[in-house]
């Protein structure tokens, strides 16, 4: 099982972020993703998270209590939210908008700069499939194939191609991160 | 009256009214009864399709008028009879549906559901008898009663601010609204006949006497009296101006037909609009497409 | 009870990824509903927004009316115009709604009402669940009266539960409710929705005799009054006062124990019926855990911690919570060691589980305020505690 919380500032398609990797996850990875989200007064606040419990039989709690993955696409939900990540976790973050202090335990951390890809590629909008492309190639908890077939519905249909562009883009760069990582370990 | 007149009105009558139900709970004199016999008389004459009218009435005296009257009739909540002929219209649109009830419900705890279904204008006929008080609680005061007649709960007077219903009514979105009084039943019986004949939302307020609280309580003396009241201060002005149309405590009662006019209505603009949105995907609501 | 398949046209079959809110609505219209009218009230206005947004396609009306009030009202009526038609609130408008729902219990109006939860009284907390009025769907409006009630647990049961409800409101001529809550209708997850063909819908019990012979309450063989519509011609009255079979007011006491009683036994001499329950491990079980809703997920957890813990505990979970159960818990009663009743109230369901239990065994009852769920561990320290 495991347990994943998305959090940025509101309009940064955060909610988005859950929705397309719980429905990967349950319609097209054979997994029981329940995705949660908060609403009201302090999902107005500019800290704005879902959060996805992920596990091969039924999920029985459906809230989080301490993510294993925690993606910060802003300086305030990563002060927010770190704290609860595990100490074995893994964090993901946006690189130009949130500075991370050093960190604790064994968590690794990434970062992507989701932001500026996606202005790169005419669209500040799309940062969230950058990091979701990110995020499906650094946790492999999710197939690339299924995150793209989650796509449909989730996304405005005149954007799905810009859409499927940003994630590749996240993606290729967590595989370049990760094969960076291991080749100091080989020599 | 002559014979052939007393015999055309009896008849129908007959057919038109639940038999297995009179005598009927009104007190002697009560105005409310011949109000039905008005409504009776539009049915009659306007010849719709009565299999496909339908009505309802809410809680009070007037309330009552839904179980005396052979129509699908439906015998509802205080205050609720519009939003139920709401549903009720929206679900069957091939029905004719007409609210009958007092003013306690329509105006008072129904209020909110008169505007709202007014400004949607919704397609039904509300028929509100206007007595002055909450007569089937006992003659409490009510959003109607003039300004200082007195009611049970209001024993030294009534010191609010009562409404006029048919400025409520148009300011509202009604396309036919009309008053008259327990006196005028040839006149009621028309706008009830020319509503009948008419879509959207149509309002009819008919000043009826409530002989045995509102009368005896202000000491207006019975039916009679209070039908020489309105034959005195009765003032028929077709087209007047709603704002000017308040009644103060035994004043001038200004009646008459004071807006006719075609608008579309919610199953019309829903149809329209989403006609016009969705395109070829959207099949009118309500309407036959054979 | 005549069966017939859903209408291909409301049911939009294959797999989903939907919160329970949702899922409502696409149970609504496979199960046929083509008229909508509610009030928007967190946390269940989704509900409300879906049904708007896929009802054009589908065919029928939906309508934002001013208040739940309204809403109720013209349910009742376009269910008198031959629709089949359902409303969604949360606490305070499910209170607005009392009146009238008395009057459809009345006027045996087959109708279906789904109450997200939230945590109350008052406003109290408009955006985190709650299972605080599981008493007040059952008691709420006046007068003596029987409801059926149903708890989901998941999305997919949102949309199960749904054509269940209507199914039951047809069959018995009765409001059904489906007391969901704010965790189950926000939560999204995967709702499988089968092809038309294998959905079952039971038709309205239309009257097709002559049409002035029609009696809107005289009960068939299976106590069950014939239904029409208005416009077909039968000319028939209804009213919320107390009635004869004609329909018409009949104001005494005679009538009063005709009429309350009815509207009373179809439920409860039909409860076997209609009772759905979830029982896992109770044969050999020492201790009984009875949940419902979001609950009985976090409970299968802590029973699942205790099972391993060497306890022998069993589950049953009330999908149907009105009726309530009471045969079979008051069969339990007799050789189980203690009842474990966890719910997101100061103590509501576990009353009935005390009333049929008749102090034969303890009921250990996991109070919970409201505005999260429980924690695991919590029901099973209580496991625990009842077993020694
Ligand atoms: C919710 C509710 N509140 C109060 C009542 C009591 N009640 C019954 S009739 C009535 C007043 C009816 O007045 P009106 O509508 O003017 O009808 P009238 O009897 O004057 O014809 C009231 C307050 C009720 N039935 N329901
Ligand atoms: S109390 Fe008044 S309104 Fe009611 S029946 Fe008697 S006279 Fe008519
Ligand atoms: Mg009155």
């Amino acid at each position: 099982m495991s347990e994943i919380r998305f959090s940025g500032f509101g309009g940064q398609g955060i909610i988005r972020c859950g929705l397309i990797a719980g429905k990967a996850l349950s319609l097209f990875d054979n997994k029981q993703a329940t995705m949660t989200q908060s609403f009201g007064p302090e999902a107005r606040g500019s800290a704005c998270s879902s959060q996805l419990v992920v596990s091969d039989d039924r999920v029985l709690y459906p809230y989080i209590s301490a993510p294993e993955i925690l993606i910060s696409m802003s300086q305030e939900a990563y002060e927010k939210y770190e704290p609860e990540l595990r100490d074995d976790g893994i964090l993901l973050i946006d690189k130009d908008l949130v500075k991370s202090k050093p960190s604790r335990g064994k968590i690794k951390t990434y970062s992507v700069p989701s932001t500026r890809f996606a202005e790169e590629l005419g669209n500040r909008i799309i940062a969230n499939l950058v990091m979701l492309g990110f995020f499906t190639a650094i946790t492999r908890i999710v197939s690339p194939e299924a995150m793209k077939k989650a796509l449909p519905g989730l996304v405005p249909g005149r954007f799905l191609e810009l859409n499927k562009k940003a994630f590749d883009k996240g993606y290729e760069y967590g595989k370049k991160i990760l094969t960076e990582e291991k080749k100091p370990k080989k020599k | 009256m002559k014979e052939e007149d007393h015999l055309e009105e009896k008849n129908p009558m007959e057919d038109l009214l639940r038999m297995d139900r009179i005598p009927h709970i009104w007190c002697p004199g009560c105005g409310i009864g011949t109000v039905v016999t008005s409504f009776a008389e539009a049915l009659r004459k306007s010849k719709i399709d009565l299999d496909k009218t339908a009505i309802v009435s809410g809680i009070g005296c007037t309330g009552r008028v839904a179980g005396y009257v052979k129509l699908d009739s439906f015998h509802t909540t205080h205050g609720r009879a519009i939003p139920f002929a709401t549903g009720l219209k929206l679900a069957n649109p091939e029905l004719k549906v007409i609210v009958f009830s007092g003013d306690g419900d329509i105006a008072g705890i129904g209020g909110n559901h008169f505007i709202h279904a007014a400004r949607r204008n919704m397609d039904m006929i509300v028929i509100c008898v206007n007595n002055f008080n909450y007569a089937m609680t006992g003659g409490q005061v009510a959003a109607t009663t003039p300004t200082t007649a007195n009611a049970s709960t209001a024993p030294y007077g009534n010191y609010e601010y009562s409404f006029s219903l048919p400025y409520l009514a148009e300011a509202s979105g009604a396309t036919y609204v009309a008053r008259w009084t327990a006196l005028h039943l040839r006149r009621v019986a028309k706008s009830m006949q020319e509503a009948l004949g008419k879509r959207g939302f149509s309002f009819i307020e008919v000043i009826t006497p409530c002989v045995t609280l509102y009368a005896r309580r202000n000491r207006l003396g019975d039916g009679l009296n209070l039908m020489k009241y309105y034959y005195e201060k009765s003032e028929i002005q077709h087209g007047a101006d709603t704002r000017t149309v308040d009644i103060s405590y035994q004043g001038k009662l200004i009646v008459g037909k004071f807006v006719d006019k075609e608008k579309p209505t919610f199953l019309d603009c829903m149809n329209e609009h989403l006609g016009k949105v969705l395109g070829d995907k959207y099949k009118s609501y309500g309407v036959s497409h054979e | 009870m005549k069966k017939v398949k859903a209408d291909p046209k409301g049911v939009l079959t294959g797999a989903h990824y939907l919160d329970g809110d949702y899922a409502l609505a696409e149970g609504a219209l496979a199960a046929g509903c083509r008229f909508f009218a509610g009030y928007p009230i967190t946390p269940s206005t989704e509900t409300a927004e879906r049904f708007s947004e896929r009802i054009p396609s589908v065919g029928g009306v939906f309508i934002q009316m001013e208040d739940e009030i309204a809403s109720i009202a013209a349910l009742i009526g376009a269910v008198w115009g031959g629709k089949k038609a359902m409303t969604v609130t949360s606490g305070p408008g499910f209170s607005l709604m009392m009146e009238n729902i008395g009057l459809a219990c009345m006027m045996e109006t087959p109708l279906v009402i789904a109450n997200v939860q939230r945590g109350g009284p008052s406003t109290g907390l408009p955006t985190l669940t709650g299972q605080q009025d599981m008493m007040q769907v059952k008691w709420g409006s006046h007068g003596d009266y029987e409801i059926i009630a149903l708890c989901p647990d998941s999305p997919q049961e949102c949309f199960d539960l749904c054509i269940d409800a209507f199914n039951l409101s047809e069959i018995y001529r009765v409001p059904t409710f489906i007391m969901a809550d704010e965790c189950v209708g926000h939560m999204h997850e995967k709702v499988v929705i089968p092809p038309a063909e294998e959905i079952e819908l039971v038709e309205r019990k239309w009257f097709k005799g002559p049409k002035d012979k029609y009696l809107p309450y005289k009960p068939d063989k299976d106590m069950i009054p014939f239904m029409v519509k208005a416009g077909d011609g039968h000319r028939f009255h209804t009213t919320g006062l107390t009635h004869d079979e004609r329909g018409y007011p009949a104001l005494n006491a005679e009538f009063q124990e005709v009429c309350v009683r009815h509207l009373v036994e179809k439920i409860r001499m039909n409860a076997d019926k209609i009772i759905k329950l979830e029982e896992d491990e109770i044969d050999n079980a020492e201790i009984i855990v009875i949940s419902y809703g979001i609950t009985s997920r976090v409970t299968t957890r802590a029973v699942q911690q205790a099972r391993k813990a060497g306890i022998k505990v069993g589950t049953i979970r009330l999908i149907t919570v009105w009726p309530f159960p009471e045969k079979r818990i008051k069969e339990l009663a007799k050789k189980i060691k203690a009842f474990v009743v966890p719910e997101i109230n100061y103590g509501q369901i576990v009353r009935e589980v005390e009333r049929c239990v008749e102090g034969q065994a303890p009921v250990i009852h996991i109070p919970h305020c409201g505005g999260w769920v429980h924690d695991p561990d919590e029901i099973f320290k209580a496991i625990k505690e009842a077993s020694k």
